[in-house]
């Protein structure tokens, strides 16, 4: 058989042998994000026999990413980089499924994705996935392979394995939106990813084959101008797990560009909100709460009822939230966002605010 | 006593060192990262993890001898 010499100095190692080997052929591993990190980490994963490997990517392959993009070369320009990906691979070893997605991993495909696979290796290049890839693989209960470089640094950890620490053990806030330049914007030199993503591909093996140890709570750090590495030991917060475990529910209303800061809340104050017409008013507060704001005449709907009700509304009329004081407003509009709603807005200061800038009949206003 | 403090990613870049030695008595890491703020504004606007003798540890932790301090960013690129 063509393939039975294939993997023979692997399975020479005592460590790994026929079984070994068989264990890669039976595992399936999902790569998030087929760039600089993600191709050597296809690359090295396709050539040792992993069985599935699926391939996650939206973007389109560009000159820009050739230098450090080696599954890539003139011919995959413009091409989407899942599908690219998959013929290099294919050509590199035929004997394996790949599975290419050419779209944007989002809240209301990650879980139904990430269940179909044992492992989860991120290869993203934006705080937002990174947090979703995290959360995703929390609630999934898989492992996450992580890596990420900055300039001529790069980190490395295995995440959620074992009873491990997960991603917001070690950074439970995302920075503050725009704090960490990407590569796109400081640049990179191609080795940098090729050594991380190698490192990220050889965790995935130890996890398969059980060997050595794997980073699981360990947070390393590459230098590639001092050829230093130094490791670091991360503890498991239990209270940041449940947190991503409670929210599961919720999962695909979970807007991860508000929480990075990406995307804003937009608000409006309470005087101009008189000003407008023909928009939706929605009241989140609970019945009981008063001042009420007749003059609006709002759909009053509860926050822990809004999820339910969302169908009663009309999700193409311009919206505006208001609630007790501006909060429960905020975390409305993230709700009616993360369910297609576009033109959406929330009052700030809410019904107080509101209360306090009734215009009277007079035309003005009653301060 | 004398710490190792070791700035990692663009911290690197908002203090423009990579690594030095800082004298300072006992402190909690709280009070290191003011001091250390006070000499490097740009620090005040970076996010980062702290690690001593390569445990991460929370801003309460109360550095006692001589030790070697990590600032570790995040990072997004890939």
């Amino acid at each position: 058989m063509k393939s039975s010499n294939r993997y023979n100095r692997q399975i020479i190692l005592p460590e790994i042998g026929e079984s070994g080997q068989e264990k890669l052929n039976a595992s399936k591993v999902l790569v998030i994000g087929a760039g600089g990190l993600g191709c050597p980490v296809l690359q090295y994963l396709t050539a040792a026999g992993i069985g599935t490997l699926g391939i996650i990517d939206f973007d389109v392959v560009e000159a820009s990413n050739l230098h450090r993009q080696v599954l890539y070369g003139d011919n995959s320009l413009g091409k989407n980089k899942s599908l690219a990906a998959k013929a290099r691979l294919t050509d590199l070893n035929p004997t394996i499924t790949i599975h290419a997605y050419p779209e944007k991993l989002t809240t209301k495909n990650a879980l139904t994705l990430f269940s179909e696979y044992d492992i989860i290796v991120d290869g993203t290049d934006n705080f937002s996935t990174r947090y979703l890839v995290n959360d995703a693989c929390v609630i999934t209960g898989k492992p996450l392979v992580y890596g990420a470089i900055f300039k001529y640094q790069g980190q490395v950890s295995v995440f959620n394995y074992q009873n491990g620490p997960s991603y917001r053990c070690l950074f439970p806030d995302p920075p503050k939106a725009g704090s960490v330049p990407s590569c796109a914007e400081i640049g990179v030199l191609g080795v940098l990813p090729g050594i991380i993503g190698s490192m990220q591909a050889n965790e995935v093996l130890k996890i398969i084959l059980s060997l050595g140890n794997v980073l699981n709570g360990k947070l390393l750090m590459y230098d590639s101008l001092t050829a230093q590495s130094s490791s670091f030991s991360i503890n498991r917060v239990s209270s940041e797990v449940s947190k991503v475990l409670a929210s599961a529910k919720n999962f695909e209303t979970i807007d991860y560009d508000l929480f990075c800061g990406i995307k804003q809340v937009s608000e409006i104050t309470a005087k101009d909100v008189f000003l407008l017409e023909d928009v939706q008013f929605i009241d989140v507060r609970e019945a009981y709460e008063q001042p009420k704001i007749e003059n609006l005449n709002p759909s009053c709907i509860p926050l822990g009822n809004l999820q339910q009700q969302i169908n009663d509304l009309d999700k193409d009329k311009e919206t505006i939230v208001f609630c007790q004081s501006g909060i429960r407003s905020k975390k409305a509009v993230e709700i009616l966002l993360a369910n297609g709603f576009e033109n959406v807005s929330h009052v700030k200061g809410g019904a107080i605010a509101l209360n306090n800038s009734i215009p009277d009949l007079t035309g003005f206003e009653n301060l | 006593m004398q710490l190792t403090i070791k700035y990692f990613g663009m911290l690197a870049e908002a203090t423009t060192i990579t690594e030095e030695q800082f004298s300072t008595e006992s402190c909690s890491v709280s009070e290191l990262l003011k001091k250390l703020r006070t000499q490097y504004p740009e620090l005040s606007k970076k996010d980062f993890k702290v690690a001593i003798n390569q445990q991460l540890v929370d801003h309460t932790y109360i550095i006692k001898t001589e030790a070697e301090i990590a600032l570790l960013p995040p990072f997004a690129g890939g």
